[in-house]
């Protein structure tokens, strides 16, 4: 696939996480604009390899907006300017040929630089493993239709379920918060009632994980939420707060 | 308690602290701009001066204030500390920020320590001054029965009473001599000055920025967050407190400027 797309690219690149990064800059040529943006990356890639220099590194996998693992800060936003889309998901046709793209990694002190564009976002698996999970013995599974749910809650953890974890709400907000994420674990299992007995504990958890983790807090600047690819509402962060502040409370 | 001090500590509980302390200085500016009103009253500051007698010896009123004069300072010096916590959380700034979030969201700080100096001088200029500072005393003579002012006349330079307040009853005559340290003078002296109107102008813009993001962010950190009601939260902060509040109290000093 080639089209005729002309793109000059202002790219972070830096070796691993002590060294000091920079600016490059590449021009990419004959690009179709129905190429995702992490083609063109491939494209570029590719060259890059023949001619012999280091590949720009970057995180993909499913490349469908599923897996939440890319993570580009494109002009100035996570995963560039359309809204509601993951970096995979975005495609040259949101550019115009001789635009100038600069892409820099995700930037907060909690997301290491591992190399060039790859960031470490284990922290936010550490902040699962605090809590963000529902403990079953295993055996026979319910029925689903026993456990009655109201429509409403269904559809709220549904979307607060949505979350795939990229880190793009981080990557936005001024204050390198973590708390659009984190809230959506919470809620997610907080509103259905499997979620139920170790609701408090979570809450607790979670939220003290985040805090050792050294993500900022929250200002509610709602820079997470429009940046989101999956539109993660500011409410559950509210609810974050009743489930921390009811836990703290009681506990 | 350790459990309240982690509580606090958290990074939710930090911003708690934010919220509540906020929300009651909202309160307050009710309170004070609902008093303030009297300067326009047109009575030479009569009503305005006896306002300013009550709120400085009523004792119950005294406890909150010195309760309100802690809470501004603590409001301050924690938001400067939970900002200098936030930036930490990102020592490596980004090339190109295409914010997507409202300029007075990420300005809450900036707009705080604007409205802090400004109410250091504010104090310094009425507060301290009817505190410590020489406050002329003006005699107001009002007709008992109908509430009327009959006379004022400013008490001669130097003049000093114990109280802030002297009445006198003229049965005779029906009326009633009152002697008041004159808050009111010392405002509209203040405002002919243009650097001073300008200042406070331009603080109170920084008020309305502050406070169309601080009321509803203060009622989300609190988890008060329903589509019920986010709207009316929402408007009650633009109407109540980022445009009526702050021209009300911009008024005052344009009002005496152009008296
Ligand atoms: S809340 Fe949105 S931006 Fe944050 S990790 Fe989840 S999907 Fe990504
Ligand atoms: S690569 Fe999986 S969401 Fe983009």
């Amino acid at each position: 696939m080639s089209g005729n797309m002309n793109i000059n690219l202002k790219v972070w690149r830096q070796k691993n996480r002590k060294a000091k990064g920079g600016f490059e800059t590449y021009q990419v040529s004959e690009i179709s604009e129905d190429m995702s943006f992490l083609e063109m990356f491939d494209v570029l890639n590719e060259r890059l390899i023949s001619e012999g220099t280091a590949p720009i590194a970057f995180d993909h996998d499913c490349r469908e907006g599923i897996c939440g693992m890319c993570s580009m800060y494109i002009n100035g936003s996570p995963h560039g300017p359309l809204k509601g889309v993951t970096t995979c998901q975005l495609h040259m046709r949101s550019f115009k040929d001789g635009d100038t793209i600069v892409v820099e990694p995700w930037r907060a002190d909690s997301f290491p630089i591992v190399k060039d564009l790859a960031v470490d976002r284990s922290a936010f698996d550490r902040v699962i493993s605090a809590g963000g999970f529902v403990s079953v013995n295993t055996g026979n599974a319910q029925d689903g239709n026993s456990i009655p749910i109201p429509k409403d809650d269904a559809d709220k953890a549904f979307a607060a379920a949505a979350c795939i974890g990229c880190g793009a709400c981080v990557a936005a907000c001024k204050n390198a918060s973590a708390m659009l994420f984190v809230s959506a674990k919470i809620s997610q299992l907080a509103l259905l009632p499997q979620g139920a007995p170790e609701r408090e504990e979570r809450a607790l958890n979670m939220v003290a994980q985040m805090d050792a983790e050294g993500f900022g807090a929250c200002t509610n600047t709602g820079a997470c939420s429009a940046e989101c690819p999956k539109e993660i509402s500011l409410e559950n962060i509210a609810r974050m707060n009743r489930e921390y502040l009811g836990a703290a409370a009681t506990s | 308690m350790s459990w309240l001090v982690k509580t606090v500590n958290s990074s939710i509980g930090r911003k708690v602290l934010m919220a509540l302390t906020g929300l009651f200085l909202c309160t307050f500016l009710i309170v004070h701009m609902i008093g303030n009103l009297q300067l326009f009253n047109g009575d030479g500051g009569y009503s305005f001066n006896k306002y300013a007698v009550f709120m400085t010896t009523n004792p119950l009123i005294k406890t909150v204030s010195y309760g309100l004069y802690a809470m501004i300072l603590f409001h301050a010096f924690w938001g400067l500390y939970v900002t200098y916590i936030n930036r930490k959380a990102r020592s490596a700034r980004y090339a190109i920020t295409n914010s997507s979030s409202t300029w007075a969201s990420r300005n809450m700080a900036v707009l705080g320590t604007v409205l802090l100096v400004y109410i250091a001088v504010h104090m310094g200029d009425f507060w301290f001054d009817y505190k410590f500072g020489h406050v002329p005393f003006t005699k107001y003579v009002e007709d008992v029965t109908s509430g009327q002012l009959i006379s004022q006349e400013v008490m001669p330079a130097g003049y000093t009473q114990e109280v802030k307040l002297a009445a006198f009853a003229n049965e005779a005559e029906g009326t009633q001599t009152v002697i008041i340290k004159d808050l009111y003078a010392e405002v509209s002296e203040a405002f002919e000055n243009i650097f001073i109107v300008l200042f406070y102008i331009l603080s109170m813009g920084a008020l309305a920025f502050h406070l169309v993001h601080g009321f509803q962010s203060g009622f989300q950190t609190l988890g008060l967050n329903h589509p019920k009601y986010n709207g009316l939260i929402k408007n009650i902060g633009i109407a109540i407190f980022a445009i009526a509040i702050p021209l009300a109290f911009a008024a005052m000093p344009i009002y005496f400027f152009l008296k």
